[in-house]
């Protein structure tokens, strides 16, 4: 049986709902099409009172249907009560497993088989994607399940959790407490879990809570009587075939992308980046006419982004060409420009002036647009300070910009040109001043949202990319020699990645090429029989591999990426015409060479230097821009840096004295390192992590308290909290005993409405006189370093 | 790099306090003494004021511990300069008595000082020597990780036993519950082990060291003929002696931790009852002039 709507929408998320809700009140035919048997299903899977937030608040909501920031529970009555309201034909249980025809005349297969028609398409099914399931025969029996909820509503069963994840540990550990459990790991140890739940499920292993089948995959479910049990698990493990009764098999195998489902509907991306979204129009239509994309798929992460983009995609379809809710925002923010066009003539124009931004999609131009800043800076006034801490990334609109290359040295740059693309890089200084030049019109975007551009548009990363390669060249070696005698050298000039951990080059290779370290860092290391012994560790922003190119012909060392690194090389000869060009340059880079080999020989003649090195490594310090360390000769465990931590931020420590590891007297707290690629910035939906000018990376207001960051980080300094209420002062503690005193913990929230949000290390930049840790420890047990002095450490330690 | 308060800013409070000590004892030399010698001239009014605020500003550090966010140095400057300048008030104080001693209020506000300052003397030697001695006691382990791994130990321990057949399982499971750690803080300071195990036909004895439980664990092994039985007491008597070890590295932290924070027992309540006599004889000699 078939029927013909309107429009058909795909997931009934936040911005389907408000597009299929739109519809409906509009009295157009349409169906709202939801795999699952709920509406708003990543919403329903929120734990039990959640309070979700509205960000951007800036952002007006479009949509009959409502939303504002309360508790999850509120949210979804009230999606629920709308549905209801405007009469929106929903279907549950309803995934669409696959789409054919075009723009009038589309067929929707149902996964139960059923079709449905549609003249257009609205995909709103977010990113989360289906579970993994178990790939074998029988894996549709009813007692194989994707999801657990309470782990407490079996009792006295025997259920096997398949997989070696987080969810697939904390599940099996949990459950083994009533019932009888085996966990399959496909690997022969976890490895892809927290360290917290590896050590949960090695103890619960090794207790004979939880049986373990390690370097098993699943054969086949077969369903029958065994033993009493509805079915068997049938495994194939090192040693043949192991068949166990089971009750309920839980499957926690992760989620497959929808990226498959996606391309299998049409859609095209532009790259093979993971992080790459599908191109559409200002109209969020894809390249399948009649498909339109929104939401999270689109790119849009956040919910009220989604609901108006429901709103504004069926009156597209309708065919009435309105303002984006976003259309004010704009205006108000070109107001400061000198130009009489329009928002849209003023965004016609950037692209076309803007090299970097002409290949770029005009609904992903809008949003760049919204997220930057536009400037009409007077002649002189300086953009940025050599030194300071990038964040944003800038392109020329109009008239010139000054770029201070070296003392004295100053070259103009000019319309549609770009600076400050070292940002890009977080953690990295900017590389020159800059100031504004003559009728100067600047666009300023912040380095999250040039990154996602970058992800999506291959045409602009090939522009920026050569660019890097060459002003890194000109300001690292070569100041004075003009870009187009550098031109030949950086067009011979590699970018290169490695992963933690890689080669670079190895002791005893030809010496071809150097390298300039673009972003990470790397250590330098000789072998002493056996052994590699780390002598050096060199930092983002400096070379490794000179000595090779002047005199020797093999490395005398290996060099080691210490976290995930990518370098310019360049080629001896590129390198050799390079030398030729800049005499200078040579006697720098002999001077390089004599005091690396100096240190080298220092660091030869004692024992255990290289073991400090190798210390620090392994505690992530290669990625770190700032670390707090502690220097156990002479810490008194008086906790005064944890509690002038908690007493300067809002009650809650940031660092935790008691917890990481000890070295040689040097202890490396759990405290943030400020990395220079920090993982807790990947995945903000309300880009609430920034870093700040001096280079401390923070979390703002605008936190929503959605976990991620805690979660991203690999060092564990990220916690969720509460804003605790206020204290009494020092003297009513002290002469009347009011609490709680200076230092101790205040319990409770500060209101009611007070949600947990992420709190971390922000080295204290809104204090004077810099981190409170620091500043309160007694002995003088605490410092915080940059990465430039850890060599300063590893020769304090030397005898 | 690493700086101890000792050496804070290349010892700047050290010049400071020797520079106050010479000025304080030149002008003793150089001034004309009453008979006998009293603090009732300008010279022992000044060296007493001196002292006096110093007293109360050497006080004033526990407000500035606690004052976080505040900008007036580092605790770590202040500490250097609690320190040096508290040495130098033993000139300064004692130069204001001129060597008059009595039983008098006057000598015991001297006395509570100087029971201040000499606990002070037994603080620096304890944070120069014990941080060391902690972190090769317990090889940079936490407290917190050394109770896991105890918790871990014990796990092992019950599932052993328990082969070990009904009676080694009780006794091993009254020796896990009877250890004791710390205790008063003079069974603390003491590293005592007051732990106990109740042994069929012994009854309630002293298990320190894990001696007891150890011995009992090894009675049985001589005595079992049972292959697999024998392996699991043979095992069970090496976690028993990894326990004792980590145990006795534990109260060795209880120790060191109360050898750092002892002296402030002393330190810091007698400071306040200094204050308090300083007080009374400030007035008294105010009101006995």
């Amino acid at each position: 049986m078939t029927e013909k709507v309107k429009i058909a929408v795909v997931g009934a998320g936040p911005g389907g709902l408000s597009a299929a809700a739109h519809a409906a009140e509009l009295g157009v035919s349409h169906v709202l099409l939801e795999k699952t048997k709920k509406h708003a299903d990543t919403i329903q899977k929120y734990q039990k009172g959640k309070h979700v937030m509205a960000e951007p608040n800036v952002l007006p909501l479009r949509s009959p249907v409502p939303f504002e920031q309360g508790t999850r529970e509120v949210i979804l009555d009230g999606w629920a009560e709308a549905l209801e309201k405007h009469g929106v034909d929903v279907r549950y249980g309803a995934g669409v497993s696959g789409i054919e025809g075009e723009r009038g005349a589309f067929r929707l297969t149902l996964e139960n088989g059923e079709v449905v028609e549609a003249e257009t398409i609205i995909l709103g099914i977010g990113v989360q994607g289906n579970p993994r399931r178990l790939g074998a025969p029988g894996d549709d029996a009813d007692f194989v399940q994707y999801q657990l909820d309470d782990p407490d509503e079996y009792k006295g069963e025997s259920i096997v959790v398949v997989g070696a994840g987080d969810a697939a540990i904390e599940n099996a550990v949990a459950l083994a407490k009533h019932n009888n459990v085996a966990i399959v790991n496909r690997r022969d140890e976890f490895a892809r879990a927290k360290d917290g739940n590896i050590a949960l499920i090695l103890s619960a292993i090794e207790a004979g809570d939880v049986t373990c089948f390690y370097g098993t995959n699943v054969a086949r479910v077969d369903t029958g009587d065994f033993n009493g049990a509805p079915g068997q698990l049938v495994l194939s493990t090192p040693n043949g075939e192991v068949p166990v009764p089971v009750h309920r098999i839980i499957a926690r195998l992760g989620a497959v992308p929808q990226r498959g489902l996606v391309e299998a509907f049409g859609v095209e991306f532009p790259s093979k980046d993971a992080n790459a979204l599908p191109t559409l129009s200002s109209q969020y239509e894809c390249n399948v006419p009649g498909m339109y994309i929104i939401g999270a798929l689109g790119g849009y992460p956040l919910i009220k982004q989604a609901m108006n983009q429901g709103y504004e995609v069926v009156e597209y379809i309708l065919g009435n060409k309105i303002n984006p809710a976003d259309h004010p925002l704009l205006e108000e923010k070109f107001k400061a420009l000198p130009y009489k066009e329009d928002v849209d003539g003023i965004l016609a124009m950037m692209q076309e002036r803007i090299p970097v931004f002409s290949g770029v999609n005009p609904l992903m131009f809008r949003e760049v647009m919204l997220d930057s800043a536009v400037h009409a800076p007077a002649e002189g006034s300086v953009i940025f300070e050599k030194n300071d801490y990038t964040n944003t990334f800038y392109t020329i609109l109009d008239g010139e910009v000054q770029i201070e290359v070296a003392p004295g040295l100053t070259i103009a740059s000019g319309q549609g040109n770009f600076f400050g693309e070292m940002s890009l890089l977080s953690g990295r200084r900017r590389s020159a001043t800059v100031r504004a030049g003559k009728g100067c019109v600047l666009i300023e975007t912040p380095r999250r949202t040039m990154n996602k551009l970058l992800n999506s548009v291959d045409a602009a990363r090939r522009v920026l990319d050569e660019t890097f390669i060459l002003r890194t060249i000109q300001s690292r070696f070569a100041p004075g020699v003009p870009l187009e005698v550098l031109r030949p050298i950086a067009a011979a000039a590699q970018l290169n990645q490695y992963k933690a951990g890689e080669l670079l080059f190895a002791e005893g290779d030809d010496a071809d090429t150097l390298h300039l370290i673009r972003s990470g860092s790397v250590t330098i290391a000789k072998n002493f029989g056996e052994r590699e012994i780390p002598m050096a560790y060199v930092a983002a922003g400096n070379y490794v591999g000179e000595m090779g190119l002047l005199g020797n012909s093999t490395r005398s060392a290996s060099v080691r990426a210490t976290v995930k690194t990518e370098t310019v090389s360049l080629d001896a000869e590129a390198f050799n015409a390079l030398l030729d060009a800049t005499p200078a340059l040579r006697a720098e880079m002999e001077g390089a060479v004599r005091s690396r080999s100096q240190q080298n020989v220092r660091m030869q003649g004692s024992d255990g230097s290289g073991d400090v090195l190798s210390f620090l490594m392994q505690q992530g310090l290669g990625e770190a821009t700032d670390v707090l360390l502690i220097d156990k000769s002479s810490c008194v465990n008086c906790d005064n840096c944890e509690v002038a931590c908690a007493e300067t931020h809002d009650g809650t420590s940031r660092l935790n004295r008691k917890a990481g590891a000890v070295f040689a007297e040097i202890h490396v707290p759990t405290s943030c390192r400020h990395c220079e690629d920090p993982h807790c910035m990947k995945d903000c939906p309300p880009d609430a992590i920034r870093r700040a000018p001096g280079g401390e990376v923070f979390i703002g207001d605008n936190c929503i308290g959605c976990g991620n960051c805690e979660r991203n980080c690999p060092y564990g300094v990220i916690q969720m909290a509460y804003k605790p209420p206020p204290k009494p002062g020092f003297w009513s503690w002290l002469l009347f005993g009011a609490g709680p005193g200076p230092g101790q913990k205040a319990g409770g929230k500060a209101s009611k409405d007070e949600i947990k949000k992420a709190v971390k290390c922000d080295m204290c930049k809104d204090l004077a006189g810099g981190p409170a840790c620091v500043r309160a420890c007694p002995t003088g047990a605490a410092v915080r370093l940059s990465p430039e002095a850890f060599v300063d450490v590893v020769s304090a330690r030397l005898p | 790099m690493f700086e101890s308060f000792l050496t804070y800013r290349s010892g700047r409070w050290f010049w400071w306090a020797l520079a106050l000590s010479a000025v304080s004892i030149g002008l003793y030399a150089w001034h004309d003494l009453p008979d006998p010698p009293n603090g009732g001239t300008w010279l022992g009014y000044t060296l007493g004021s001196v002292a006096a605020a110093l007293i109360v500003w050497l006080i004033w550090l526990g407000r500035r511990k606690r004052d976080y966010g505040s900008k007036v140095g580092t605790v770590q400057g202040w500490t250097s300069a609690h320190v040096y300048l508290g040495t130098a008030l033993i000139i300064v104080a004692t130069l204001h008595t001129g060597f008059q001693f009595g039983w008098n209020l006057h000598t015991l506000a001297y006395t509570l000082m100087m029971i201040v300052i000499l606990s002070g003397f037994f603080g620096i030697w304890a944070y120069a020597r014990y941080p060391s001695r902690m972190t090769e006691n317990t090889g940079g382990k936490s407290r917190p990780e050394l109770y896991t791994e105890v918790a871990e130990l014990d796990r092992q321990l019950q599932r052993l036993a328990e082969k070990g057949g009904p009676e080694v399982a009780t006794a091993v499971a009254s020796a896990v519950e009877r250890t004791v750690v710390g205790g008063s803080w003079l069974a603390q300071l003491k590293r005592e082990d007051r732990s106990e195990v109740q042994l069929p036909g012994k009854g309630l004895v002293s298990n320190a060291g894990m001696a007891a439980i150890v011995d009992f664990v090894i009675e049985h092994l001589g005595a079992s003929r049972d292959g697999a039985q024998g392996e699991a007491l043979r095992e069970l008597s090496t976690l028993l002696g990894n326990r004792a070890r980590l145990l006795s590295r534990i109260r060795r932290d209880v120790q060191l931790v109360g050898l750092l924070r002892v002296w402030l027992f002393v330190h810091v309540p007698v400071a306040f009852a200094c204050l308090a006599a300083l007080t009374a004889h400030i007035v008294s000699v105010f009101i006995y002039w």
